[in-house]
């Protein structure tokens, strides 16, 4: 065999290595969650009822659904003004300029904050200032929760859309200034027209980064294994769930831990598949 | 100026002065949570910053409770943390970046086989995992099969999965920018296609790669959640990968969930927030310096 095909082979093996993880992720979740399955049929992701007592254990997966979902849309509608905003200022309004670029960076650095450091600045700062508006008693809850979370997807929301921003053809704009537009009418009329699906598609695609959010969620939702009456009462979601109760699990809870990590992998993928979905059609 | 005496136009322009107002505000108001969070770790946690914090290991809870009673500052450090923050992103680099650059260098070389679009979409599926669940994927293989426990090694395995994608995509991106004339060159010179990868692909992408790397690499040092499943922690400095093994956000979390230790987030917090802002900015100069070139 000569050195180019022994080449070839080394790179494949290791682009096969990635199949592998991939592979074997689906299978161990699909494997792990057989025997929660089996008990419960398709009632596991329809039931509310989460009860560990032995003898009785009856575990179903809606209420931490429901608190994903919830929380998740909850801090995309609240992340949406401001990156809406941010995205404006350094692709239309400051591009190019160095106001453009420090704010810029800011946000990007928004990225780098581990997930646990937001959730301790979200309890005892957030969470305080929550009692003090007299929002809900204890502070905990969805609402504070999505507010940490829309606070760390806003760098995501941003950067892409932008990037989409910013490449709106100059004759375009001069165009609609040509023809006596206002800025914010060329903004409605131009630049949003033609960069909406970019911006839809990072939507999406912080969308998928809230729903797996994990660390600070937790310490601030209030962990009750309820579906949540509204936005001020406590709840739970799949990564949450998981992160507390793996630990101590066996036997039927373990599977349906996994189970919901399933759930939640399947959840994710679909979402990011639509993102780059849109994003495909874009360019 | 006729035009701007009619009362449309005037509303118009009261409108796109709202409007710039608005941007302006919600611009501001996003950058707002990174000073106030900056502002009180280094206000909270500056002060038990010292030379024993970076050697020390972590003190035990009656040694806190008695500085809290006699109101010293609470005694030790993180030095395990470190120590196991250190271990098991040496390890996860060790597994990922190898396989990584490897498919990264494939998916280029392979722009329109069937199969190199696959693996780009897999690694892409890949990178959205949520964390928790590499956890959990980590805890099925490593902690249950190879290890029989929590251990150094599984929570290394979680990583690494988490820095692969990444790892992958900026390899292949950054390979893409280079002029297929160097390659060529190469082959007309009758160098084999190892070494035209070794000498002329991998090097001339260097600084492209090693800002992936150190992008993956701030992306996992704050990581908490998949080391819960897999490393679980240690009050000691542990070594050995097939034992459990702490990290500084493991730390964090510990000192949160213990009332007399919880005066200690805001320190170790601080020093985790320095790190992995620290490996970010660089990456960013570096991708910026990158683009220039």
């Amino acid at each position: 065999m000569n050195g180019e095909k022994i080449t070839r082979i080394i790179l494949i093996f290791a682009a096969a290595i990635i199949v592998l993880i991939a592979g074997g992720m689906a299978w161990s979740l699909l494997s792990g969650s057989i025997p929660a399955f089996k008990e419960f049929g398709l009632k596991f992701i329809i039931s509310t009822d989460w009860n560990p007592t032995e003898g009785k254990e009856v575990y179903g997966a809606l209420p931490f659904i429901a608190g994903t979902l919830l929380t998740s849309i909850l801090a995309l509608i609240i992340c949406f003004p401001m990156a809406f905003s941010t995205s404006l200022f350094l692709g239309e309004y400051f591009k190019g300029k160095r106001v453009a670029g420090i704010l810029g960076t800011l946000v990007d650095l928004l990225a780098g904050i581990p997930s646990i450091v937001y959730g301790l600045w979200g309890f005892y700062v957030l969470k305080p200032f929550i009692v003090h508006l007299g929002l809900n008693q204890n502070g905990l809850g969805i609402f504070t929760a999505s507010l940490i979370l829309a606070i760390m997807i806003i760098p995501y929301a941003t950067s892409l859309s932008t990037e989409i921003i910013s490449m709106v053809p100059r004759e375009l704009k001069e165009a609609a200034y040509s023809l006596g537009a206002t800025r914010r009418e060329m903004i409605m009329n131009v630049t949003l027209p033609n960069a909406s699906s970019g911006i839809v598609a990072s939507y999406v695609l912080s969308l998928g980064r809230a729903l797996g959010e994990t660390m600070a969620v937790t310490m601030l939702i209030g962990n009750t294994n309820v579906i949540p009456k509204g936005i001020f009462s406590t709840g739970n979601t799949m990564a949450s769930v998981i992160a507390n109760q793996f630990g101590e699990a066996e036997g039927l809870k373990l599977s349906s831990l996994i189970a919901i990590g399933l759930l939640l992998f399947l959840i994710t993928a679909l979402i990011n598949y639509i993102g780059k979905w849109v994003m495909k059609k874009l360019y | 100026m006729q035009a701007f005496k009619n009362k449309g136009d005037r509303l118009r322009i009261k409108k796109d002065r709202i409007f710039y107002g608005f941007v302006i505000f919600f611009a501001l108001l996003t950058v707002s949570p990174l000073i106030l969070i900056v502002f009180k770790l280094v206000r909270e946690g500056i002060g038990q910053i010292n030379f024993d914090f970076f050697t020390q290991n972590q003190p035990n809870t009656f040694q806190a409770m008695v500085a809290i009673k006699n109101g010293e500052t609470i005694p030790g450090g993180i030095a395990n943390g470190i120590v196991g923050t250190l271990l098991m992103v040496v390890l996860a680099s060790v597994m990922a970046i190898p396989v990584g650059v490897l498919t990264g260098v494939y998916l280029s070389e392979n722009q329109n086989s069937r199969f190199a679009s696959m693996v780009g979409s897999i690694s892409d599926v890949l990178q959205g995992v949520p964390s928790i669940v590499l956890g959990v994927i980590s805890y099925l293989w490593i902690v249950k099969h190879v290890t029989n426990g929590y251990s150094a090694l599984a929570g290394s395995t979680s990583l690494a999965i988490m820095m692969l994608p990444l790892i992958v995509r900026s390899t292949e991106e950054t390979l893409k920018m280079i002029p297929v004339s160097y390659k060529e060159a190469a082959f007309a010179l009758g160098v084999p296609y190892h070494r035209v990868i070794l000498k002329v692909l991998l090097p001339s992408s260097l600084s492209g790669l090693l800002t992936g790397i150190l992008l993956s690499l701030s992306r996992i040092l704050g990581e908490t959640a998949p080391l819960m499943l897999t490393a679980l922690g240690s009050s000691m400095i542990n070594l050995d990968i097939t034992q459990p093994t702490s990290a500084v956000p493991l730390l964090i979390w510990e000192f949160y969930n213990n009332p007399n230790m919880v005066s200690l987030i805001w320190s170790s917090s601080l020093f985790l927030m320095g790190l992995v802002l620290f490996f970010n900015i660089i990456a960013k100069r570096m991708a910026k310096k990158w683009k220039i070139q």
